[in-house]
């Protein structure tokens, strides 16, 4: 035993046994699931009886079905929502709360506007959905109630349930939903700016815009990139939000790939073409998240 | 990889440098208070309907005060879904998911992140993938397999199903922090002559305590809070989660303003309570969270 301690570090054998575990638990939950969808993706199938080959007919399908355009132009939409406005807000808060509110009022102050803006982050996404149906309700939700008690009753409108603004709704709500997390994830960055840094600047007398793009956006670069990937691919995936707020309608005004996909699973039993669908999706994803690492990695070497 | 690379978030909340003491400026946290108060409000406007008769909400709309406590509503709403049976539910995946996954992360970035076993470059590319894919890729083979066999609608498969998809982050996460790991420590115990799973449970384990807590929180919750797949697996009343049965009630054109807000009340309360009892753990580990 003791000549063990004579090599400079422990022998690296036999430790794959503690990989195998959660190796195999993965393999049987995700590899061979997603393996399966991509084979069932090229056949056809209801969920009974033999899938049968069809080869590339369901993803042509997917090419001149208008229902799949839309589902990606309402997540480009989505995207803005819940990856590009909250990260710009996100980052004008933060520099607004951590260089002025902070050291004027005291960095206790400034936490606690910040857990005020966390707080709806925290919620089960269903209990979400459940708060805003009811405000948005048509006829006694709280918006148009409010609308109407301070005159303004004409704006009052069925915010979910017509195309032309339930979208628009949704992206309301997923701004709000999400900006805290980017809110929190910039603050702790700045925390590392070395306050030289700010000192200095001080003394060439340069202004709050200069500091704030100059000083903070560079040193919280990791921070932005990190926000922006993982808020985008949560747009991609968005599922829960639109299951509750509008079953993908009225119409395909909401409709996403993953709410798409589940219907084609488990409403229409086109479980072809609901994992075809799914494929692409996997394969955005997948693709999008390559370009953003190397983007990234490009971006730390200059 | 690259995305864990980022500086760790440290408890380091030291107060802003206090430059040049200035006035307190009363107007900009005029602003700010009233736009914290808006992104508040959808909370403050459950609370107070939920404490309402559907009488005093017909009357004095949604912006009234209630004139009192009323508890019809959620006690109504509490009975008629069965609320306990779903706490219940929900706390008994919840936990066994994060106590499963995490073990399963500690061996898996023992391996990967310690034991730097060949080919561990590529594990961890998987791991990161599987991460990514999006559950309607996994769900109709977990679907049809779970019937086969014969695990449809229990509680067991959504624990299997969410052990491993936390597992794929907790051991993509882990493995980042375990390669840091001090060598000197682990030459110490192999020294001792400590075998590799007394080092893991002697040493690394207490060592890494804090971040392997951090890990443990965010699976309680994100599991706790996951809609979809629970949706599709858990279809008879007694084994659904809290979020499923907020979910299908959706459907329930009978639901009236004020068991909505009750049934709100009732989603939201235990987030808070692990918002409050977390909170030092979710700011310390939010960066971890990103990778998700």
């Amino acid at each position: 035993m003791a000549t063990r301690g004579r090599n400079r570090r422990p022998r690296k054998t036999g430790y794959w046994l503690f990989l195998l575990p959660g190796l195999l638990l993965c393999t049987l939950v995700i590899v061979i699931p997603v393996i399966t969808t991509v084979g069932v993706s090229f056949t056809e199938w209801t969920g009974i009886g033999t899938p049968e080959w069809n080869g590339l007919t369901n993803y042509e399908r997917l090419l001149h079905d208008d229902n799949f355009w839309a589902s990606f132009r309402n997540i480009l939409l989505l995207i803005v929502a819940m990856a590009v406005v909250p990260t710009l807000l996100g980052l004008f808060l933060a520099a607004l709360l951590f260089d002025y509110i902070a050291p004027r009022a005291g960095m206790r102050i400034a936490r606690a506007l910040r857990s005020g803006f966390y707080l709806p982050q925290v919620l089960p996404l269903a209990v979400t959905g459940i708060v805003w149906l009811w405000i948005l309700h048509p006829s006694y939700g709280a918006l148009n109630r409010i609308l109407e008690t301070v005159g303004l009753g004409s704006l009052a409108s069925n915010w979910l349930g017509d195309p032309r603004f339930a979208l628009y709704t949704v992206m309301a709500v997923m701004v709000w939903v999400q900006i805290g997390y980017p809110l929190v994830m910039f603050m702790a960055g700045l925390q590392r700016v070395p306050p030289e840094l700010y000192e200095a600047a001080d003394l060439d007398g340069a202004g709050w815009w200069q500091r704030f793009r100059r000083i903070a956006i560079h040193h919280i670069r990791p921070e932005i990139y990190i926000v922006l990937i993982t808020t985008t691919i949560a747009a991609l995936k968005i599922f829960g939000q639109i299951f509750v707020l509008t079953r993908g309608g009225p119409g395909n005004a909401t409709l996403v790939p993953s709410y798409f996909a589940y219907q084609n699973y488990f409403e229409r039993a086109n479980v072809g073409y609901g994992s075809a669908i799914s494929t692409v999706l996997t394969l955005v994803i997948v693709v999008l998240t390559y370009l953003f690492i190397r983007v990234q990695e490009r971006g730390d070497e200059a | 990889m690259t995305l864990t690379e980022a500086p760790p978030v440290t408890a380091r909340a030291a107060p802003a440098p206090p430059r040049r003491k200035r006035r307190k400026p009363w107007l900009v946290l005029g602003v700010l208070g009233v736009v914290v108060l808006l992104v508040l409000a959808p909370f403050l406007l459950v609370l107070m309907n939920a404490v309402k008769t559907e009488t005093e909400y017909g009357a004095g709309g949604p912006l009234a005060l209630p004139h009192g406590l009323n508890l019809h509503g959620i006690t109504s709403f509490w009975t008629r879904v069965d609320f306990g049976q779903k706490l219940l539910n929900s706390t008994l995946i919840s936990g066994s998911v994060a106590v499963l996954a995490v073990v399963l992360s500690v061996l898996n970035a023992y391996a990967l992140g310690i034991g730097k076993v060949r080919g561990r470059k590529w594990f961890l590319i998987g791991f990161l993938v599987a991460n990514l894919v999006p559950q309607e890729s996994l769900i109709y083979p977990l679907y049809y397999g779970a019937k086969y066999v014969d695990l449809y609608d229990t509680r067991l498969a959504v624990i299997i199903i969410f052990t491993a998809i936390q597992s794929a982050f907790g051991t993509f996460l882990l493995s980042s922090v375990f390669s840091a790991f001090p060598t000197e420590l682990l030459d110490a115990a192999a020294m001792d002559g400590a075998g590799r799973l007394r080092t893991l449970w002697q040493v690394v384990v207490p060592v890494s305590r804090s971040t392997i807590g951090v890990l443990f929180t965010f699976f309680f919750v994100w599991t706790w809070n996951e809609l979809f797949i629970p949706l599709i697996f858990l279809i008879s009343n007694d084994n659904q989660t809290v979020p499923v049965s907020l979910g299908v009630l959706q459907g329930e054109k009978m639901m009236d303003a004020t068991t909505t807000s009750a049934s709100a009340l009732l989603g939201i309360a235990p987030a808070i309570l692990f918002f409050l009892v977390f909170q030092r753990t979710l700011t310390r580990g939010v960066m971890a969270g990103a990778v998700k």
